[in-house]
């Protein structure tokens, strides 16, 4: 497992708190963002990071690491979060969140960023990089597992069910995708943009073994890692995580659009300050 | 041409006109070689099985086209490299970028048309911006298909040219074609190769040639015309020039076989030689290929001498059989030979 210098005494819940805490500090340095995904993601990340995944912090490039795929290039905010809890993104750099010469820029790119292994941001890739590295993997002999994470909304993109055929074809039993539905994209509620239901079943359909899980109830997204990780068929394996826009921050929780948030300056406070209390409670 | 709810584009209305030969659509499926013409089979294939047996991390993926993009000789000698990913080209780009994250070097076959117009964006953002090695190698450029827009990739050159980090090149037959499989491998960073498939014509072993990335080279001299090419349009050029000879007409043609990164200081050094006529020729539209490559470059070095542009219109093109095709639109060897002389006087 991951060798992180803040060892495992640290809960899960605990590590999500902070993931959270670090995306509003970001959100705070350009007044604005992706904080709604950011804090529905957040116990996913902390999962992903501090229990399923494989990694050095010191050596992100290692070789018998874990990868994580950021599909949803937009969600930058959330795996910047994380990698600054998990020590491979120092904490000091998150002030410059967005700022000029920063190597936190708002759309992930893997040139910017250690830890981040590819460039999202158009939406619908992440995926079938997936299954090339997965394909790759599988010829180096690497029992390396391929973690992506992308967005309801990407299930519009004709490119991301090619690439669940094609997963299921291949037998990807190392890949692992992650859709975060929390029902908004650009123009609204996604199952109103396009409708994806039913999502269990058209994903079985096409050969994956399926969960779908609460993303904000960490006990089940531990759980479901554990079984994805642990399945036997020689299939690929997704995890359906319903989540909630803003989670953590009810005022924010509470706002109709969310897709991406404006918040006063002196919300800001206010949302941590609500973070602390559900983190106390 | 315009064309309009009664007149079907392919229909000659042109009444009076001397009839010509209606050739097959057999000339559709398309050697692009001449009858006669000495070809050689599936060069890209065979190159690059006979490189793959020394680099083991060179793998084949394509997207149900392996048949016909040659890359079925490859899959015959190394099935187990060979990554069949369906008629589905935004997943090939997506997952050859994957590979090469892995260490691989994956050679991805469409047609040109499927990855500069349907894939871009793939071979952009997973491909291109990271940098990655993925050799795309990629049939029917230009117009070698007869099947009308859906196959004939016209604007590619375009396309790629505009993609920063990428490498794009032109053959012009089947030596050169096996001479850039080495080249794409040593080659750090993603390749665009315009792939000549099947019967490809023989032509450079007669003239010493040895591809370079990036180095254009003179295949003959002459005082009259320089003709600056890539593709199979040098090979024209070099049938133009022969017919011109009874003409008394001196032509050198400069073969481009990189159109990115430009060899312009070849261009530059045999554009400003004085008294030749430069015309640039290409398998392409007149849209952002070779021709506006060397015409930006020789305005912006003050070289202005008399410049002429052979390509194909900015239209869509007609279906129908090459030779047909390729004289109507004015790259055929015939069809270039009139032309230049035209504009000599």
């Amino acid at each position: 497992m991951q060798t992180n210098p803040l060892g495992h005494n640290v809960d899960l819940a605990e590590r999500a708190y902070r993931i959270r805490r670090n995306a509003l500090l970001m959100g705070e340095v350009q007044g604005q963002g992706y904080i709604g995904q950011a804090l529905d993601i957040a116990d996913v990340l902390a999962t992903a990071y501090f229990h399923a995944m494989s990694y050095r912090p010191e050596d992100p490039h290692w070789e018998e690491r874990d990868r994580f795929l950021l599909s949803n290039g937009h969600y930058a905010i959330a795996l910047y979060a994380a990698l600054i809890e998990a020590g491979i993104v120092p904490e000091e750099e998150l002030e410059t969140y967005g700022s000029d010469g920063s190597r936190l820029p708002m759309s992930g790119m893997a040139a910017y960023t250690p830890g981040m292994e590819m460039s999202g941001g158009s939406l619908g890739l992440g995926l079938s990089i997936g299954v090339g590295m997965c394909l790759g993997l599988k010829r180096n002999g690497s029992s390396s597992r391929v973690y992506t994470l992308f967005s309801d909304g990407e299930l519009d993109e004709g490119s991301v069910w090619e690439a669940i055929m094609s997963a299921a074809h291949w037998k990807l039993d190392n890949l692992i995708g992650i859709i975060d539905v929390n029902n908004q994209q650009a123009d609204g509620p996604s199952s109103q943009v396009m409708a994806f239901e039913p999502l269990v079943e058209k994903l079985q359909a096409f050969g994956w073994f399926v969960q779908r899980i609460d993303g904000n109830d960490i006990e089940a997204v531990r759980s479901a890692f554990d079984a994805a990780r642990d399945h036997a068929e020689p299939k690929p394996r997704m995890i359906v995580c319903d989540t909630r826009m803003c989670k953590g921050v009810p005022f924010l929780e509470a706002r109709e659009k969310n897709h991406f948030i404006r918040v006063d300056e002196h919300e800001w406070q206010m949302a941590l300050e609500a973070l602390d209390a559900g983190r106390k409670a | 041409m315009t064309r309009t709810t009664d007149t079907h584009p392919n229909v000659d209305t042109n009444e009076g006109a001397s009839p010509k030969p209606r050739l097959k659509t057999s000339a559709m499926i398309a050697s692009i070689a001449a009858e006669g013409q000495r070809t050689k089979p599936a060069p890209f294939g065979h190159a690059l099985v006979e490189l793959a047996k020394s680099r083991p991390e060179i793998v084949g993926m394509t997207a149900d086209l392996g048949k016909y993009t040659d890359l079925h000789i490859f899959a015959k000698e190394f099935p187990d490299r060979y990554y069949q990913m369906g008629m589905a080209e935004q997943l090939l780009m997506g997952s050859a970028a994957g590979m090469a994250h892995e260490g691989f070097i994956p050679f991805a076959t469409t047609y040109a048309v499927f990855a500069s117009r349907r894939a871009y964006d793939f071979i952009h953002q997973t491909i291109a911006e990271e940098n990655l090695n993925v050799k795309l190698a990629c049939a029917l450029p230009g117009l070698t298909s007869g099947y009308g827009p859906s196959h004939q990739a016209a604007e590619d050159l375009a396309l790629f040219r505009a993609m920063p980090n990428m490498t794009v090149l032109d053959p012009c037959d089947a030596l050169e074609t096996e001479q850039m499989v080495p080249a794409m491998v040593d080659h750090q960073g993603p390749v665009y190769m315009r792939l000549l498939r099947g019967h490809v014509p023989l032509v450079l072993d007669e003239y010493g040639y040895q591809f370079e990335i990036g180095k254009a080279k003179m295949l003959r001299d002459g005082a009259d015309v320089l003709v600056i090419s890539s593709g199979i349009m040098t090979m024209r050029a070099l049938e133009v020039a022969k017919s011109l000879e009874a003409d008394k007409v001196d032509v050198a043609v400069l073969h481009v076989g990189t159109i990115k990164p430009l060899d312009g200081e070849t261009i530059l050094r045999e554009a400003a030689r004085s008294g030749r006529m430069v015309v640039v020729a290409e398998n392409h539209t007149v849209v952002g290929g070779l021709g506006e490559a060397v015409a930006g470059l020789l305005l912006r070095s003050g070289v202005t001498p008399k410049f002429r542009h052979i390509g194909l219109p900015d239209e869509f093109l007609l279906a129908g059989a090459l030779p047909t095709l390729h004289d109507r639109y004015g790259i055929s060897a015939e069809a270039m030979t009139t032309t230049i002389k035209g504009w000599l006087g």
